[in-house]
């Protein structure tokens, strides 16, 4: 499967601003909205990138792995999911945290085309040896 | 209104990040003991210069071998590669190793998947892919660069890798 890099980082951009006005209206239900578009996009059919090629026909130079960005769209949706549970349990500090993480990841995407949830996984693998094995067998 | 100071103070942080990260990304550093640089250690404070010596030089250069990078090391020189199916410029780095590898004669390419073989990645202390080690003809590691390595500086770094003509 490949991807249009273009589109996922207007998709990033458009994240970018969804998420600076969560953490300025702290709206849970913005970020429920923002969680779905996350999870959409883990299933490649994130309305952001959607909106993107309604607009844009012309062919990308160069397309890339899909699987990186699924992976970063699901490490949003964990943060975004975490996010909600603060909102609603009325742990403002964790809402405000997770939101922010989210931020961060979706801004270095769209600003410096860096996929911080892509550099993340060999971390993550590092630290998880057991998932390791039972993926490779 | 807590949140719009959270908002501002992430973007900021996401700022700093990103700029260190073009810079530094894909630099190639000295490895091991002997091949490094003196630190210059009169203008800072005697701890912080002790410590800043003590790390690198003390540890001992890795060195791998035919079993462990599951081929041949290059006759003079071999830039290993470890990527991962989650990383973007893995890719371009491939071309790039290929390319110098083509260019300098004995010098080989071997790519090495992160996910299989973590117990090199812990080893080698590898943080993200891709991470470039180039190795001398005795399969020594001299050089490193995390991140997309520029073509020049491989080239350079490989230069540095082979025995003296």
């Amino acid at each position: 499967m490949r991807a249009d890099p273009r589109a996922l980082r207007f998709g990033a951009a458009i994240t970018t601003l969804v998420l600076v006005s969560v953490l300025v209206t702290e709206s849970a239900w913005l970020l429920a909205a923002q969680a779905a578009v996350f999870a959409l996009g883990v299933v490649r059919r994130s309305p952001y990138v959607m909106l993107f090629k309604a607009f844009v026909k012309s062919a990308p130079k160069e397309t890339e792995d899909a699987r990186p960005p699924r992976f970063a769209q699901l490490v949003g949706l964990v943060f975004a999911v975490a996010g909600l549970v603060g909102f609603l349990t009325g742990i403002v500090p964790l809402a405000l945290a997770a939101t922010a993480a989210a931020l961060l990841a979706a801004f270095l995407n769209a600003a410096f085309g860096f996929c911080l949830g892509c550099e993340m996984y060999l971390l993550i693998r590092r630290l998880l040896p057991a998932a390791n094995m039972e993926v490779s067998q | 209104m807590s949140g719009l100071w959270v908002a501002l103070a992430t973007l900021a942080l996401g700022a700093v990040i990103g700029v260190v990260h073009l810079r530094r990304g894909g630099r190639m550093r000295d490895v091991g003991g002997e091949r490094l640089p003196e630190r210059p250690s009169g203008r800072l404070p005697g701890g912080l210069s002790r410590r800043l010596q003590e790390r690198p030089s003390g540890a001992l250069p890795e060195r791998l071998s035919k079993a462990d990078l599951g081929e041949g090391l290059g006759e003079r020189a071999t830039l290993v590669q470890f990527s991962t199916a989650f990383c973007q410029p893995c890719r371009a780095t491939r071309r790039i190793l290929a390319d110098v590898s083509t260019l300098v004669p004995g010098v080989s390419h071997v790519e090495i998947d992160a996910e299989s073989r973590l117990d090199l990645v812990r080893r080698l202390d590898i943080m993200r892919t891709p991470t470039v080690l180039v190795l001398d003809a005795a399969g020594t590691v001299v050089k490193r660069a995390s991140g997309q390595p520029r073509k020049a500086d491989v080239l350079a770094a490989v230069a540095d890798a082979l025995p003296p003509a």
